[in-house]
């Protein structure tokens, strides 16, 4: 195929071809851009949480009265206790906020006391000696927490554990060498903390962008805390008896004390529940940019196939001339391919740029990373491949045009 | 003339069903994408108070000092000793200090169980300052403040809830096993963001139910159900101690009407501030912020980046759908030449081709709009599935947003028109003529 007379053409619709090529340009960059805010989207929802999800539910548990700490203690411990005797729970911690809840509590951690830059934050959970059997975290090194090391404490009452419990993340941020277990640090405390365990993975309570430099970097304390409130528990089921545990736990802490709030709605919520929420912009946004992707190559393929209609309809009597001197339905055909492809090359080689530009665009506007070259590539010969098909059937009317149509009047 | 070049463009139309039905979709989804998430981003970036943005303003006062401060910014509250010490120092005639706090209510019937409710503990120029509407009765007054009342006010809706909405005024209401007294019920008031409640909250969530009087609730050890933060070693140990303590956790505001106050407030706060380090509780220069709420609200990132990147890219695609078009037109309009060129034989102007050819864009134009309106009502419902419930429904039809849809697909078609109108006008009469 000669490329020559091709460019020729070309160069006689100057404002059609680029058109086409800056429309190829365009989606490129946006495809590629959407494709990764998509790709980086759905990791973040599969972030695991380290929890035993499928057998996890949490109870917002808000006081009708307002007790003293002491009050508030005892009547958690009480709660504790009723949903101990609620049929398929197999264990319930206290806690002031649970994995993936959005926002909540976190400390700044140094490894002295008078440390002037924080070494790095980590979200503080506090919870009994059940803590980690209920959730169901794995813990790769050292111990759980003893029932007489757990403190009472109330809201605004000085904490000091002397103990923690840590996530490997955590771990291995304060101590590279993977010799965190038995070593110290501290959190906003006067008095040093001890970690006797790490777990796996223990996910933040807070997952938003925020919380990404200290990602999965999360504590838990041995301590009761009253706050004045009310308070999560987190409860754990046997396989399978989930559900049926969410509706008679509520109705069981409202039998032993009526002067509880609960809310109908999300008061009582499956672990499934609080993921599906937590990502819910994320979603949101994949969802989105894969709605606009879609429509976007949609709309420019329906563009290419116009275009090439109206410029085979125009050269209806050069097609004829060209089949009367012996070009064949194969020439015609891969004439217009040619043509097509040339442009989309065009197309995607300014596209690369744009697709570069408005990702450092958006790295420094909105912090998304930096696209690798695979998006890129995979975008080139998407966006190539829906050119060809997108021509091939003008192109193949073209092709059909008779030689006869030589001799007739344009 | 315009009726026939409307005729004209019409059945035009009419003769490419294929080509116009392309572009009228080009433009439609083209509108819809970008009206729906500009529908999103004015409901979470426009102005909650337009008629006193520019006079509300925050003060921010560096109580943390440079080793803890946010890379050089001083904390988006105030701590109980620095609050306390501007209200008392009334350098502005309005200024309202506020935090949320969460109680639980017993509705009347006898066996009801407790419902939550939120609120702010609040001063009370709040009322005054941010214009709040009253159903019935009005606010508190300084005076109640400083004799510290157990003042409530409710809102309109928690009011229906508590007392079926009849006027309460007057009645007394029992929070958390105390009784208050309601002396106002505000009409629905939210201003959305809720700029005065966005330090460590979405400024989107659910609205308040009631606002106490804040030197109450401090009475009550009422503690703060919203953001706190602390720096350094935490060493409080109890709720007084709580109160000296380095946490910000307390929203100020303040009223300054012209330049000058402004001017004026900001060397009260350097000097309250080279006071401190005088007097050895700061040991750094004065650093302080006087954001109005505009300001603030941009300071805080109220708008979801989600939000911004959606709007973005959906006008990104209505672009390319717009060079879809001018490519679709070209080819639509030079099919025509013919045509063009008997008309110019016949006395034509050019000027005279290029406004029919413009007449039939806008034509298009209106007909993308009409698809676009309809694609953006029906994507209306499924916002809740692109943002969270409480950005969702904020989003939502209006006139000006029918009028913009409409004004915005027929500009930008008509707009894309130019150049394959203006090709077609530079047609050659006698060209065309010999060739036919």
């Amino acid at each position: 195929m000669h490329i020559q007379p091709i460019l020729a053409a070309l160069r006689r619709h100057k404002a059609g071809t680029i058109l086409i090529a800056l429309q190829i340009a365009l989606t490129l960059a946006i495809v590629c851009n959407s494709l990764f805010i998509i790709h980086q989207r759905l990791a973040r929802m599969d972030e695991p949480s380290g929890v035993d999800e499928p057998n996890l539910f949490v109870i917002a548990n808000l006081w009708g009265e307002q007790y003293s700490t002491q009050e508030t203690l005892e009547r958690i411990q009480t709660d504790l206790a009723t949903l101990r005797q609620v049929p398929g729970v197999q264990d319930v911690t206290p806690s002031n906020q649970y994995p993936f809840k959005g926002g909540g509590w976190d400390n700044l951690i140094t490894m002295t006391p008078d440390q002037r830059a924080e070494t790095t934050d980590a979200s503080y959970f506090t919870g009994d000696e059940h803590f980690l059997d209920t959730l169901g975290v794995k813990l790769i090194a050292g111990r759980n927490f003893q029932a007489d090391e757990v403190q009472s404490r109330g809201m605004r009452e000085k904490m000091t554990p002397s103990v923690a419990v840590i996530s490997k993340p955590l771990a291995d941020k304060l101590y590279p060498h993977g010799d965190a277990l038995g070593k110290h640090f501290y959190a906003m405390t006067s008095a040093p903390i001890t970690i006797i365990g790490i777990v796996d993975i223990l996910q933040r309570s807070d997952v938003s962008t925020w919380s990404a430099p200290y990602a999965g970097e999360s504590m838990v304390v041995p301590i009761r805390l009253a706050m004045q409130w009310g308070g999560y528990y987190i409860v754990r089921t046997g396989p399978g008896q989930l559900a049926a545990a969410m509706r008679a736990a509520p109705k069981a802490l409202y039998a032993e004390n009526r002067m509880r709030m609960i809310d109908p709605k999300d008061g009582v919520l499956s672990f499934a529940e609080v993921r599906r929420r937590a990502f819910e912009r994320d979603r949101g946004m994949a969802l989105l940019m894969g709605i606009i992707c879609v429509v976007l190559l949609a709309i420019t393929a329906a563009g290419i196939v116009g275009l090439t209609s109206f410029w085979v309809g125009q050269r209806r009597r050069q097609i004829g001339v060209r089949r009367a001197l012996g070009a064949t339905h194969r020439d015609i055909l891969s004439y217009f391919m040619t043509e097509n492809l040339l442009i989309s090359l065009a197309g995607v080689a300014i596209g690369v740029l744009l697709t570069f530009g408005l990702n450092l665009w958006l790295v420094t506007r909105f912090t998304l990373g930096i696209l690798p070259l695979t998006y890129v590539l995979g975008g080139i010969v998407i966006l190539l491949l829906l050119g060809q098909g997108a021509v091939f059937a003008p192109a193949l009317r073209a092709s059909r045009v008779p030689p006869i149509e030589a001799t007739r009047p344009a | 003339m315009l009726a026939y070049y409307s005729q004209l463009g019409l059945r035009s139309l009419k003769r490419n069903p294929m080509l116009t039905a392309l572009m009228v979709m080009a433009i439609g989804f083209g509108v819809a994408a970008s009206m729906i998430t500009y529908s999103v981003f004015r409901a979470v970036a426009g102005d909650p108070i337009p008629a006193k943005s520019s006079q509300l303003f925050v003060p921010q006062i560096d109580s943390w000092g440079p080793q803890y401060n946010e890379k050089g910014e001083p904390p988006g509250a105030l701590n109980y000793v620095d609050a306390m010490a501007l209200m008392r120092a009334h350098q502005t005639p309005h200024m309202a200090l506020i935090y949320q706090v969460m109680l639980s209510a017993l509705p009347h019937d006898a066996n009801s169980v407790p419902v939550s409710t939120g609120g702010f503990a609040t001063t009370a120029d709040f009322f005054t300052m941010f214009n709040v509407p009253f159903l019935y009765g009005s606010g508190w007054n300084a005076a109640e403040d400083d004799s510290r009342a157990a003042d409530v006010v409710l809102t309109q809706d928690f009011n229906q809830r508590m007392f079926g909405g009849a006027n309460s005024v007057g009645k007394s209401i029992t929070l958390s096993g105390h009784d208050y007294r309601i002396v106002g019920v505000t009409k629905r008031w939210d201003p959305s963001p809720r700029f005065y409640d966005v330090w460590g909250e979405s400024g989107f969530n659910d609205p308040p139910d009631f606002y106490v009087l804040l030197n109450r609730a401090l009475d009550l050890k009422m503690d703060n159900a919203g953001r706190n933060s602390c720096r350094g070693t935490i060493t409080y140990n109890g709720w007084d101690e709580f109160l000296q303590s380095n946490c910000v956790w307390l929203m100020p505001w303040v009223e300054l009407d012209t330049a000058s106050d402004v001017a004026n407030y900001r060397r009260f706060l350097e000097g309250y501030s080279s006071d401190q380090q005088r007097a050895g509780r700061f040991g750094w220069a004065p650093n302080v912020r006087l954001p109005d709420v505009m300001k603030w609200l941009e300071v805080q990132h109220v708008v979801p980046p989600e939000s911004r990147i959606s709007l973005i890219v959906a006008m990104c695609f209505f672009v390319i759908c717009l060079v879809n078009t001018i490519g679709l037109l070209l080819a639509k309009f030079l099919r025509r030449a013919g045509e063009i060129g008997v008309r110019r034989a016949l006395g034509a102007t050019r000027h005279e081709i290029y406004a029919q050819y413009l007449i039939e864009a806008a034509a298009v134009g209106l007909a993308g709009g009409l698809l676009g309106l309809l694609l953006t009502i029906g994507g209306m419902s499924g916002v809740g599935l692109l943002f969270e419930p409480e950005i969702a429904r904020l989003a939502h039809v209006d006139f000006s947003l029918i009028g913009l849809t409409f004004a915005v697909a027929i500009l930008a078609t008509v707009a894309a028109a130019f150049y394959p109108a203006w090709r077609a006008a530079q047609v050659q009469p006698a060209w065309q003529l010999k060739s036919n």
